[in-house]
């Protein structure tokens, strides 16, 4: 009884998250360009999607931006991460409260203060100004997940490595680095994710020019956002799922053979 | 010694891109188009239009905050205890749905609850009444549960997995009901997911514009569509800049708040 | 948990790859930058533009009017070519901000209709700055089976009886262009105690509202949530073609003709490009295009009888009545939304 409980709440809020997905998944398939009729099926979005170079190259800014901001950002993270629990208790929870700043600060505030501040000193609007805007909101996730990781690290293996003769290099990557590896990971792609997601913050630092795929959307929303969009987020969701579900099966199958 | 250096990168950005464009914020919130000084930017969010918009954007956002709360708690346990806990498989059904576009997905809502939309036209198929809530207030509330549910599961289940088996076990042991249980071991020690779940709802929901334009109707005016009115439509950066300083009030609440109930960083969305 | 991070990493990358691939480019005489509004021009457009006069065509997109003006007042992108509103058209004008164009290189001039040329005299006296590319009308798009009697007035959106049945538009200026058109002000009205009485009509108005909506009213109206909004004159074809219900009407008391133009900046790097584009734009063939695949309307002559919607071309004795948006400065647009957000708020 409990347990069927448990399943239903489970899957009412699974509905709940991915009904509209399921949505847009559906009419990515409609004949028409309208939201609130069923044409027919058709496969044309698809077929324009590939054939629209606005699309393909706001595509291309989006997770090439995604890829660097969340490269860039997780350096930089992980080399804080160090740099700050090797600091006193005092400056660590500063820095670690300013580092919850743009976590918590609205999107709106991050990103017109920020537009603000490059139209300030100059700097005309791009794609290194979004990137940069990228970086600064990826950071954070970074620290969050690796800074618990590098917590947990026993301080000992480190220091044998270099009792034993390793450079703190060598020891470094040896050593810290492998016991650390889930957190980079996740911190990495967290912050890939966030960037592709992110509508507001691009919005008011892409200056001309540089589209992602949320700006892409929100300016098409001024004739009407064609379906196009739908089939192009249609693919790029199907694509992580199914990396997803497939990742999974192999888990499973790791574990239960660790089981035998 | 030099180890600390390694932060200095971190410290860069921090200061490029959090400060100093902080600090050019303050500037604009405190002078007026022509560059002179005044507080009538910020004194604005008091005239009736604003503080009614803030107000509103308060209770939503709270509605929302509470709403998630009763949503991610229970499913918390219900996670931590089943099977399907393998950590990181949950976070990632809980990600997922960001890989499609925020816009577009508020936008199915849209689609979804139009007055003759898909989920009325179900209801109705099956004889039930009609569900009117777009372009109310009920909808932006959806909306927000909706895109922010996420940020309040995670820290939540976060930190009720890292509870260890053996203090509920052990206060079983010692004749504590179900209930007792609950309030005096699971609910203390899940505080710092809580607090940093809450406050992940709470700002965005309190700053949003876009899910109140797609899901409002522009009937429901919050805070968040105003400041964005002022940076776009009505170009006057000035009191757009003075009423985001207004709401960065809140932001310094939230860390303040982290920082007393979560000092160890806890109750992280990882 | 390693594992499924790592395959995810090796995921996310594949994607960067499979992207990477398409992104090669190649050489061309020059290049031409234009910047527009989104999805305002048939995508498949851009290579033939491309064949067909060698330039390579690079294209930023802007939601909004506002947008765009800061970055060509700055300066800081180089647009050779831009498309931009009637007022915004006649602001950039007043800050010295635009070439004047060279008639002689466009030869496809010739195809302009007249009915577009008195409005576009309002803004850019002489029409020397601009040339439009699509333009409208607001009007009342409404359901035929969920209105009674003849629409043919803004006050049947003050008709109590469609209480909730009403989609409003969600612009400043629109949103007052129809309360002074019901008023019989001018829609660029610069007197307070007009602007204070049009705010007072539109709260009596807002009770009936269902939303507010700019493109998404169209949505509304094909899923039958609506019986009627206030929308532009271009959607009607669209409209029309997922339900056959809906009608569109431009309301006696007159309204507001919207011009959208190209123009070039004077800090143009390529005019000449920018002159090639412009042609290319008004050339029968390209209008016929893009009339197909945006379905406004479209002042083109060789495509005049392909419009055969009465409201994509109105009679002169329609248009008798309409007036186009003005740029009204600063203060006046401060004035302007400070009512507005009482009318929002209230």
């Amino acid at each position: 009884m409990k347990k069927t409980f448990k399943g239903i709440y489970l899957l009412l809020i699974m509905l709940f998250l991915y009904l509209p997905i399921f949505t847009l998944m559906v009419l990515s398939f409609n004949g028409g360009k309208t939201m609130n009729a069923w044409v027919g099926f058709s496969l044309e979005w698809y077929e324009e999607m590939f054939n629209n170079r606005q699309i393909m190259e706001a595509l291309w800014n989006t997770v090439t931006i995604a890829f660097w901001a969340a490269t860039i950002a997780t350096v930089v993270g992980v080399m804080a991460c160090i740099g700050i629990n090797f600091m006193k208790e005092r400056h660590r929870s500063l820095l670690m409260g300013i580092n919850n700043i743009p976590l918590l600060n609205a999107d709106i505030v991050t990103g017109i203060s920020l537009m603000l501040a490059f139209l300030l000193f100059g700097i005309s609007l791009n794609y290194g100004t979004v990137l940069f805007a990228h970086i600064t909101f990826c950071i954070p996730y970074v620290i969050l997940s690796v800074m618990p990781k590098l917590k947990q690290l026993e301080n000992h293996t480190y220091e044998a490595a270099l009792d034993l003769g390793a450079s703190p290099i060598y020891a470094f990557f040896k050593v810290v680095m492998p016991d650390i590896m889930p957190g980079i990971i996740s911190g990495f792609l967290l912050s890939f994710t966030m960037s592709v997601d992110d509508f507001v913050i691009t919005h008011f630092t892409r200056g001309a020019g540089i589209n992602t795929l949320s700006t892409l959307i929100y300016s098409q929303v001024r004739v009407g956002i064609r379906p196009t969009l739908y089939a192009l987020s249609t693919l790029i969701f199907v694509a992580v799922f199914v990396v997803l579900v497939i990742v999974n099966i192999i888990g499973n199958k790791k574990e239960e053979r660790k089981d035998l | 010694m030099t180890k600390r250096f390694f932060s200095g990168p971190f410290l860069i950005f921090i200061l490029c891109g959090t400060l100093i464009p902080l600090g050019v914020i303050a500037f604009y919130g405190i002078t007026d188009r022509s560059g002179s000084f005044t507080f009538d930017n910020i004194t604005a969010i008091a005239t009736p239009e604003h503080r009614e918009a803030l107000f509103l954007a308060l209770a939503l956002a709270f509605i929302s905050t509470v709403i998630c709360l009763i949503i991610a708690f229970p499913l918390g346990l219900i996670l931590k205890d089943s099977k399907l806990g393998k950590k990181g498989f949950m976070v990632f059904v809980f990600i997922l749905p960001m890989w499609m576009n925020f816009l577009l997905r508020t936008m199915a809502w849209q689609v979804l609850l139009e007055r003759n939309g898909i989920i009325n036209q179900v209801l109705g198929f099956i004889g039930l009444p009609s569900l009117d809530i777009i372009n109310t207030p009920a909808a932006v509330v959806l909306g927000m549960v909706y895109d922010y549910l996420p940020f309040m599961i995670l820290p939540i289940y976060n930190a009720l997995i890292k509870i260890d088996k053996h203090v509920i076990e052990a206060a079983y042991d010692l004749g504590a009901s179900g209930i007792q249980v609950f309030r005096k071991v699971i609910v203390p020690l899940s505080v710092p997911g809580i607090v940093s779940g809450v406050t992940m709802v709470f700002v965005p929901s309190l700053t949003t514009f876009a899910v109140s334009n797609m899901l409002g109707g522009g009937k429901v005016n919050l805070i968040g569509n105003i400041i964005e009115q002022e940076f776009t439509a009505s170009s006057n950066w000035n009191l757009g800049a003075g009423l985001s300083l207004v709401m960065m009030i809140f932001i310094v609440i939230s860390m303040a708040l982290i920082e007393k109930f979560d000092r160890n960083g806890e109750g992280n969305i990882l | 948990m390693k594992k499924i991070l790592t395959l995810m990493l090796i995921a996310v990358m594949c994607l960067g790859l499979f992207v990477g691939c398409g992104g090669s480019k190649e050489d061309a005489k020059g290049t031409l930058y234009v910047y527009c509004f989104g999805d305002y021009f048939d995508p498949a457009l851009q290579a033939e533009f491309e064949e067909k006069t060698g330039y390579k065509l690079v294209v930023d997109l802007f939601d909004t009017n506002e947008e765009m003006y800061p970055v060509i007042k700055n300066n800081s992108a180089d647009y050779d070519v831009i498309c931009a509103s009637d007022y915004m058209i006649e602001k950039l004008m007043s800050e010295d901000l635009l070439a004047e164009i060279n008639f002689d290189n466009i030869p496809n001039m010739e195809n302009l209709t007249d009915n577009i040329k008195t409005f576009v005299e309002e803004f850019d006296p002489g029409m020397k700055h601009s040339i439009p590319h699509t333009w409208g009308t607001y009007g009342i798009m409404y359901n035929k089976t969920m209105v009674d009697g003849k629409i043919d007035s803004w006050d049947v959106l003050w008709d109590k009886k469609y209480k909730d049945k009403i989609v409003m538009p969600n612009s400043m200026r629109e949103g007052y262009m129809i309360a002074a058109k019901k008023l019989g002000y001018s829609i660029n009205t610069t007197d307070e105690a007009e602007i204070k009485a049009m705010t007072d009509l539109l709260i009596q108005q807002k009770p009936l509202v269902y939303s507010f909506a700019n493109d998404s009213a169209r949505e509304i109206m094909i899923g039958d949530s609506a019986a009627m909004a206030v929308i532009t004159s271009g959607e009607i074809i669209y409209s029309k073609e997922y339900n056959e219900n809906l009608e569109y009407v431009i309301p006696k008391e007159g309204t507001e003709v919207w011009t959208d133009c190209w123009a070039i900046p004077k800090t143009a790097k390529n005019v000449e490009a920018a002159e090639a584009w412009i042609n290319f734009m008004m050339d029968g063939g390209v209008a016929k295009t893009n009339f197909e695949y945006l379905t406004y309307a479209i002042p083109n002559r060789q495509i005049e009888d392909l419009v055969d919607e009465p409201v994509l071309n109105p009679s002169a004795e329609v248009l008798r009545n309409c007036e186009t948006l003005r740029n009204l400065g600063a203060e006046i647009d401060d004035m302007y939304s400070s009512y507005w957000k009482t009318y929002k708020a209230d």
